[in-house]
């Protein structure tokens, strides 16, 4: 049994962020889960999968968040309570959904749970989508703890139905990623069925439907404000005439440097859980009540400029501080000295110095950024493709394990937006400069998102070449599967499966070559063909994810080792850089417990020295 | 308890915080780690910084070179060099040589558990060599108990023998 379907009321368990929020959800019986990974957010997805092999859960991964968002909404509004989870920028692929769903409404409950990632420990920006409650006038809950993220799946499910559209859901990568204790609640039953009553004149998004409907999600929102209010998710603490409003996991660091400070009886914070709309009144009240306030939120300044103009609406004219060089930065996460050291300088009091260690001297320690795996037939896929195409072309790229070829010495990656833009990108850069443009995309992400760039590329009749790098599953993110994923072979009943190349063929690619990267020869020699042609051409470079293969418990490969023969070119490290290479004393050797036995770096050698290690 | 996931496999570097006792931070500012537990010299060398001129590191000898310097592109400092300077700037320093005595315990995965059994040693965490033991017996697979226990022990033991220095 999963160990969340644990059934003991009252028990205490030590969960990671994630953990505690899937809890929540069959807490709060939820009966539909929909999905596209991403982290900070992946291990709630990952758990109610395994979940949903148990027990009635409906779960599934969607091809992109647009269309979880789709799928739940619909769920929802047969009355089937419902949680829509991806990562902060996934909620930019969902935003057209959330928009105009939020119109629409649910009639079951609908979480939709962003997980944002300040400092961008794995995303490609560090966005705050507390904006995104603004902009499309629904609820938002906040939490600041482990257990509030279990206990607020719940509450934002009612909230949701009380109000009759979705609640967000925002945590940050430090709510997602911690471990803390939770005390277990009861399971709930779900209701895995519900019913659609039509009326089309309330759910059909046309003008005039829609123009009842911003009318009614405006009076909502006074409802929401209302409950706000008196939402025990928005409280104070503390007495004095020092205030502190804060949000999120920064409330963490505040009670811990109001304690450090020894200020307690000084200062008062108002913690806000239900961030949109915020408890005006009672934000009036606060501002009324203190000196001057110090707002303390990771992000963008959203409470702070929501404070300023309360404070304006009431004459008031307390100092209200946030963001600014001597205070907080809009950057990165913050940190328990940090606060502190904030709440001291603008408080104005004395904080002991603190001892730190000068590492001025030190030897110096070379960088360790993440790296393509021993193996991983992307190295393959680069290092023949520039062979084939050049040092010099223009390589678009996407995002997944791929993106990290942008290190030397493959150096295969020279465009990053999002998720498919390498497809869209790549047709802007052959038609407005001379290089060759190739481009890279990931198979999880083709489906989710590069499709449509293809599809325009054929019917504008672009000029590049797109590399599909089918490893077989979604690996960055922790080898979920995707819509071309054999799901019966990881004995999972009940899934289709479509094939990226007949999906290609389909689009009116006329060109498309399916290479086994680590056949070298026969795969440069088939891409100098292709290259010699003009037009959209699609390369499937296929090849199982190591690591996935391992997970499989595919037969393991034996390994290759470096022999007498080895002439010291260092065309494999020069080249590959696979990190079950190393030198020693000058002489290139391989770790046979890295080595996957690829062969990859056994054919780049021009002395043919590397060989499989004898048995 | 606070980790960053994902990049441990494709061989970056994870940095997880434990914070025991009743604060509601899960990380740890700059300078005020009281233990820095180190799974190889460099990235403890890297880390430094989270630790106090007094604070107790506990580190692995065996070493880990990035693929940049194991490749000969970009230098890694001398083992000994990087301790002289790990043991000049903090308080106290247990040493263990993580993957001799794992692969010794029978698997060079088990270095998580020799600097656990190393950690237990310098009894500077609210844990007791038995609660662990007991916890490892409870959470390992059946099959791979023993092993994990045995490096444990072999971790307790070596920070017994292991070098300390005063800074």
């Amino acid at each position: 049994m999963h160990k969340l379907l644990e059934d003991l009321p009252g028990k205490e368990m030590l969960v990671l962020g994630n953990e505690a929020i899937a809890r929540g959800a069959l807490e709060a019986g939820v009966a539909c889960a929909t999905t596209y990974p991403g982290t900070p957010s992946s291990e709630i997805s990952a758990n109610l999968f395994a979940v949903s092999r148990e027990t009635d859960l409906y779960f599934e991964y969607s091809t992109n968040e647009k269309v979880a968002l789709e799928v739940a909404a619909a769920a929802a509004n047969c009355g089937v309570r419902s949680l829509c989870i991806m990562k902060h920028v996934g909620l930019n692929v969902a935003a057209d959904v959330l928009m105009t769903l939020a119109y629409i409404g649910v009639k079951g409950g609908l979480v939709i749970l962003t997980a944002d990632d300040p400092y961008m420990f794995s995303s490609q920006n560090e966005q705050d989508n507390r904006y995104y409650a603004k902009l499309s006038g629904l609820p938002m809950l906040e939490p600041s703890s482990i257990s509030e993220a279990k206990e607020m799946v719940g509450a934002a499910l009612t909230l949701s139905e009380q109000l009759g559209e979705p609640v967000i859901l925002r945590t940050t990568t430090r709510i997602n990623h911690s471990t803390a204790k939770i005390t277990l609640g009861k399971l709930a039953e779900r209701k895995t069925k519900g019913s659609f009553a039509k009326d089309p004149f309330r759910y059909v998004a046309v003008p005039a439907v829609s123009r009842k409907l911003h009318t009614l999600l405006l009076q909502n929102l006074d409802k929401a404000r209302e409950l706000s209010e008196i939402s025990p998710y928005n409280f104070f603490e503390g007495s004095g005439d020092l205030g502190i409003v804060c949000s999120g996991v920064s409330h963490a660091y505040v009670s811990d440097a109001v304690r450090d400070l020894g200020i307690t009886g000084r200062v008062r914070v108002f913690r806000v859980g239900f961030s949109h709309p915020l408890p005006e009144k009672r934000l009036k009240s606060f501002l009324r009540d203190v000196k001057k306030v110090l707002v303390v939120e990771e992000g963008e300044p959203v409470l702070e400029e929501a404070l300023r103009n309360l404070a304006q609406q009431e004459a008031v004219t307390v100092p209200i501080r946030g963001k600014g060089e001597d205070l907080f930065s809009r950057e990165g996460e913050y940190d328990p000295a940090g606060v502190r050291e904030a709440m001291a300088h603008f408080f104005g009091l004395s904080l002991p110095a603190k001892e730190t260690i000068d590492l001025s001297g030190a030897p110096a320690v070379p960088q360790r950024p993440p790296n393509l795996c021993a193996g991983c037939p992307h190295r393959a896929t680069f290092y023949e493709i520039k062979q084939a195409a050049g040092q010099d072309a223009v390589f678009p790229t996407d995002i997944g394990c791929y993106t990290l070829g942008l290190l030397p010495p493959l150096s295969a990656a020279d465009f990053l937006i999002c998720m498919g833009s390498s497809v869209g990108t790549a047709a802007g850069f052959s038609r407005f400069q001379d290089k060759r443009v190739v481009a890279f995309i990931g198979d999880s992400t083709f489906f989710h998102s590069g499709i449509p760039g293809l599809v325009n590329a054929v019917f504008n009749n672009h000029d590049f070449t797109l590399v599909i790098l089918d490893n077989g599953t979604t690996a960055m993110t922790g080898h979920q599967p995707h819509p071309g994923v054999d799901m019966e072979a990881l004995g999972y009943s009940g899934y289709g499966r479509i094939s990226i190349e007949e999906v290609v063929r389909a689009l009116g690619v006329q060109n498309v070559l399916v290479t086994d990267p680590y056949k070298v020869k026969k795969s440069v020699a088939a891409l100098k063909e292709l290259f010699a042609k003009k037009g959209v051409s699609v390369v499937i470079s296929r090849q199982y994810c190591p690591l996935f293969a391992r997970a499989l418990k595919t037969p393991r490969k034996k390994p290759f080792r470096v022999s007498r023969k080895c002439a010291g070119h260092r065309v494999c490290i020069d080249t590959l850089a696979c990190p079950a290479m190393y030198v020693d004393d000058g002489q290139v050797a391989i770790h046979a417990d890295q080595c996957t036995g690829c062969a990859v770096c056994a054919q780049v050698c021009p002395e043919n020295a590397i060989l499989p290690v004898r048995e | 308890m606070s980790e960053i996931h994902g990049m441990a496999q494709r061989g970056g570097v994870v940095e997880s915080a434990i914070v025991f006792g009743d604060a509601e931070s899960s990380i740890i500012s700059d300078g005020e780690a009281d233990v820095l537990l180190g799974f190889e010299p460099a990235e403890t060398l890297r880390a430094l910084g989270r630790a106090r001129p007094d604070s107790l590191v506990v580190t692995s000898t065996s070493t880990l070179p990035p693929p940049t310097a194991a490749l000969g592109k970009v230098a890694y400092p001398e083992v000994d060099a990087m301790l002289a300077v790990i043991r000049k700037k903090t308080g106290r320093v247990v040493t263990v040589d993580a993957r001799d005595l794992a692969s010794r315990a029978g698997s060079t995965l088990a270095q998580n558990m020799v600097l656990l059994g190393a950690l237990s040693r310098t009894e500077s965490v609210p844990l007791s060599a038995d609660a662990i033991r007991t916890a490892v017996a409870a959470t390992v697979k059946p099959a791979f108990v023993d092993l994990n226990l045995k490096a444990f022990d072999l971790g307790w033991e070596a920070a017994g023998e292991g070098e300390t220095g005063q800074g």
